[in-house]
């Protein structure tokens, strides 16, 4: 049986991780195994805790306003680790044009504040659907 | 599975092949049967304690001492599921940031999937993978363990069993259960308060201990130490690394650490034997045996050892 494993980050220098906790909690209790790895993580460190970690999906929350700095380089590293093909969720105060941006260069969905849990949850268990699961 | 990039240091390869065996895939058992004669080198280290004693700090601070000595440490940190959702946090990594971006270092978390005991039921064989793929030093870090979570003492071969002032008093110490794993004993936390009080309590249930030992599982020669840490200051941690080395030789090279690990082995191959029989079992049952003769016992139309014998007979006509 395998479970859908979720690495949930926060990169850059904000240190509000409240909104993060929330989600790892909403995707534990969606049955998900959720890898948190803590305030002020380096893209590098994101992709590399991504990769030993093997996980389905990630979610990087950034409130700092430097989403568009941070997540061009994450996803530049997951390619560069063959891990092009894993979901990335980036959740925080992203203004609308930042979030097609963001959507453009790759990125699964934006969720800005008051989305609901369920939401985030079944964009996360879709995006990780395999065809056994169907 | 190749097991070629795997060995040749591919991380992605090594991740997947965790992945799999944590599924029980038979490809991925396949891969570790093949390099099993490989592994064996490595010196597994179990390290188990109280919630909040400092394990994962304590972990990321061995890590630390051994890649300062020229040593590879892969870190296997396992984190309670929720019984409720199947789901889990896995938060070890938050302690384990010194490490990032050290390509000789590979932090794996696991959900205990169920399993009591402190460990996830594939965390021996992720360990064995981590062996095979060539890390030098193996380390398994336990769900915060309480007086029963002792699993870990059947997977490594030295078990750390970390404690912390002000957690419990001396009646604590000689309860069954973990003390009587622990291959060394930390008293980590040592700049708080009490902790003279802890290391004498430990240490003269110790005493109780080896009083009392019939049989006895340690090794002749090897009296567990009692060591102190800081490990957010990486105080004491020399010591710990040191102890383990001696440990470790003392086990390698005593007829009693072979037999040690023999009857490791042992507990290892029958709960596997137990599990692959229960799974057997399980298959041969029609899905909602289980709940209706259950819903019987509740009725007291039968009784529960009548509903045992019952499912062993419908299952065994069909075993070969």
């Amino acid at each position: 049986m395998k479970k859908i494993r979720v690495l949930i980050a926060k990169p850059g220098l904000d240190g509000h991780d409240r909104g993060a906790k929330v989600i790892a909690r909403a995707l534990r209790d969606a049955g998900m195994e959720v890898i948190y790895t803590g305030l002020r993580q380096t893209p590098e460190m994101v992709a590399e805790a991504a990769l030993q970690e093997d996980v389905d999906a990630i979610g990087l929350s950034i409130l700092s306003g430097a989403h568009l700095a941070l997540t061009p380089r994450v996803l530049a590293l997951m390619r560069a680790n063959g891990q092009g093909d894993v979901p990335v969720f980036v959740g925080g105060i992203i203004p609308a044009d930042d979030a097609e941006a963001l959507r453009g260069l790759g990125v699964a969905a934006v969720f800005g504040p008051g989305t609901p849990m369920s939401a985030v949850v079944d964009a996360v268990a879709r995006a990780t659907a395999r065809p056994a699961d169907a | 599975m190749n097991p070629e990039p795997i060995l040749s240091g591919d991380r992605r390869a090594l991740a997947r092949w965790l992945t799999a065996l944590e599924a029980e895939q038979p490809e991925a058992q396949d891969l570790l049967a093949t390099l099993y004669a490989r592994a064996g080198r490595a010196h597994r280290v179990g390290v188990t304690g109280a919630p909040g004693s400092g394990k994962s700090t304590l972990v990321a601070a061995l890590a630390k001492a051994w890649r300062a000595r020229g040593q590879t440490v892969a870190v296997l940190a396992v984190d309670p599921s929720s019984p409720f959702s199947g789901g889990a946090i896995l938060g070890d990594r938050v302690r384990m940031q010194a490490l990032a971006g050290d390509p000789g270092v590979f932090i794996r978390s696991m959900a205990s999937r169920g399993t009591l005991g402190g460990l996830a039921a594939t965390t021996a064989d992720l360990a064995r993978a981590l062996d095979a793929a060539g890390f030098d030093q193996v380390v398994i870090e336990t769900v915060g363990a309480g007086q029963s979570e002792i699993d870990v003492a059947r997977t490594a071969q030295t078990t750390i069993v970390i404690e912390a002032p002000g957690l419990g008093d001396d009646v604590q110490a000689i309860k069954a259960g973990i003390l009587e794993i622990a291959d060394i004993l930390v008293v980590n936390k040592a700049d708080q308060p009490g902790v003279e009080a802890t290391v004498r309590a430990l240490k003269s249930a110790l005493e109780l201990e080896s009083a009392a030992r019939v049989s006895g599982e340690a090794a002749p020669g090897w009296s567990v130490p009692v060591l102190t840490t800081v490990a957010t200051a990486g105080d004491g941690i020399e010591i710990v690394i040191d102890a383990l080395a001696a440990h470790r030789i003392q086990m390698q090279s005593s007829p009693i650490g072979q037999q040690r690990e023999i009857q490791r082995l042992r507990r290892e191959l029958e709960a596997r034997l137990r599990q692959r029989v229960w799974q057997r079992v399980e298959a041969r049952l029609a899905p909602d045996t289980l709940d209706l003769l259950a819903a019987q016992v509740h009725q007291r139309v039968i009784d529960l050892e009548s509903a045992v014998k019952s499912v062993l007979a419908s299952t065994h006509t069909h075993t070969e």
